[in-house]
């Protein structure tokens, strides 16, 4: 955090030592495979939903995404207002955090948290508090990306 | 009087003369269900907030200990009591209904210990007949406010602790009925103690300085060895904190026996409850204490105990601002 430039005394490094000797470490490598396997399965059902649209409605890979998307996020809407969804990310880590389901969880948690705030400055003042980030940086990741493409074939490169 | 250093004996034996202790569903399910005198099934206690939800508790805690030392509110000097809500807003508002004149307390997941070495002190030092003191959290109002949304899925490291939904309140009284009741008599105050640790995931490691330091104060001060109590329990240090604290207290000379030195945030809850290091929260030590450790001294299994609340001092602004974690312990002891 901010403040690794304050240094710290000789006496609260020896105690960092000491007390990282008891601190239960995170399992790394179980922690892994079970963020693989969740998150490859709910991969699985978006995949299964996409073909879903594809197959039964006039979509086409291309299109299919946004129905896909607005679909699994409703799927993790449902999970979270029933309590489930914050069990399956105690256990899958990563796993439920990083697919569109878990980006959904965080607006939905955030908005049934604050509902006792009311709609307006609870709700809506609150719903992105965890999400704002993601769209930000998301949104200007976006931004930068495309710039970096737009440079690149006016110089002729790609 | 004071002795030594930081710590003060009470000659005069301030008596707890009743408890009033609440829990939620998740306390319910607990090592110490049977000790609690109102269990709730639901999180939210009728209430459309999980603050109100809080408020309850204290308010039904205050209730309890009323009745079961058969004392009307008139006859009740002051109550000293906290949490760990934004301006200790839950406990205010439980003063309210109770109109009995009041004193706000923060020391974060100590301030049960707090509230008890000055309401002893008080009543000791005759400033009040009747004192009231206790200390609540809620589970869901306190991660609102200090990490995630109840529901959002982010996965808590093992060294992450459980908020435990509760409130525990005592009665602390002059009086002497010559009854099996247990009475405090001493209390050491301790100092904030930061050691730099940043991690709010892991208060338990943040929080164990602050415990050794008190502990050792209290036995320098009072020139005790650690055998002389027949437990001494910490407040919320759960598994991380309490073998640090444990390595820490050698370091300065003082072995402890393990089997003598317990941790209320390790008692409350059963091996299978999702708590990952133990429970925490300023209501985990009143329930232990107030609930659990009393009944058991009355039953005669502890004659002399001493209670080592811990608490950690940031707020979450200054975690985000990158600020490291201050800790606080108090102590009291408790003989029957």
């Amino acid at each position: 955090m901010g403040n690794k430039k304050q240094k710290k005394t000789p006496e609260q490094q020896q105690y960092e030592q000491l007390q990282q000797k008891h601190e239960t470490k995170r399992p790394i490598f179980k922690n892994c495979l079970k963020a693989f396997f969740v998150g490859g399965f709910i991969c699985t059902i978006g995949q299964a939903i996409s073909y879903f649209y594809i197959y039964f409605f006039n979509f086409t890979e291309q299109t299919a995404g946004n129905p896909t998307v607005a679909t699994m996020i409703f799927l993790a809407m449902l999970m979270t207002g029933f309590g489930f969804y914050d069990r399956i990310g105690q256990f899958a880590g990563a796993g439920s955090a990083v697919p569109i389901t878990g980006f959904g969880n965080a607006v939905i948690s955030a908005a049934i948290e604050h509902r006792t705030e009311g709609f307006v400055l609870g709700v809506g003042g609150n719903m992105f508090k965890l999400a704002g980030s993601v769209i930000l940086f998301g949104v200007f990741a976006a931004f930068v990306v495309a710039l970096i493409k737009t440079l690149l074939i006016m110089w002729g490169v790609i | 009087m004071l002795v030594g250093k930081q710590s003060w004996i009470f000659q005069q034996h301030p008596v707890i003369a009743a408890t009033g202790v609440s829990g939620g569903p998740f306390e319910a399910n607990g090592h110490l269900a049977e000790d609690f005198d109102i269990l709730h099934d639901d999180l939210w206690m009728g209430q459309d907030s999980y603050e109100k939800a809080q408020r309850v508790l204290i308010e039904e805690a205050i209730q309890t200990v009323m009745q079961k030392g058969n004392i009307q509110k008139e006859d009740v000097q002051f109550l000293i009591a906290g949490d760990l809500i934004n301006q200790i807003t839950p406990t205010s508002f439980a003063a309210r209904t109770a109109q009995i004149p009041y004193f706000g307390l923060f020391g974060a997941c100590s301030t049960s210990m707090e509230g008890l070495a000055l309401a002893s002190f008080m009543v000791n030092y005759k400033g009040a007949k009747n004192v009231l003191t206790g200390a609540s959290s809620h589970n869901a109002a306190t991660e609102k406010q200090f990490r995630y949304p109840t529901e959002y899925g982010g996965q808590k490291p093992p060294t992450a602790q459980w908020t435990a939904t509760g409130a525990g309140v005592a009665l602390v009284t002059d009086k002497k009925n010559g009854e099996n009741l247990p009475y405090t008599t001493s209390a050491t105050i301790g100092k904030v103690i930061d050691m730099g640790l940043t991690d709010p995931f892991n208060m338990g490691g943040a929080m164990a300085p602050a415990a050794a330091d008190t502990i050792t104060a209290h036995l320098k001060d009072l020139q005790l060895e650690p055998s002389h109590y027949d437990l001494i329990v910490t407040g919320d240090l759960a598994r991380v904190g309490r073998e640090t604290v444990l390595d820490l207290l050698e370091t300065n000379g003082l072995k402890m026996d393990p089997n003598r030195f317990l941790d209320c945030g390790l008692m409350l809850y059963k091996e299978d409850q999702p708590v990952q290091a133990g429970g925490s929260g300023a209501g985990c030590s009143a329930i232990v204490l107030y609930g659990h450790l009393l009944n058991q001294m009355k039953k005669g299994i502890y004659k002399r105990i001493l209670l080592v609340a811990t608490g950690a001092l940031l707020s979450p602004l200054s975690f985000q601002q990158g600020e490291s974690i201050p800790c606080i312990a108090h102590a009291v002891s408790i003989e029957i």
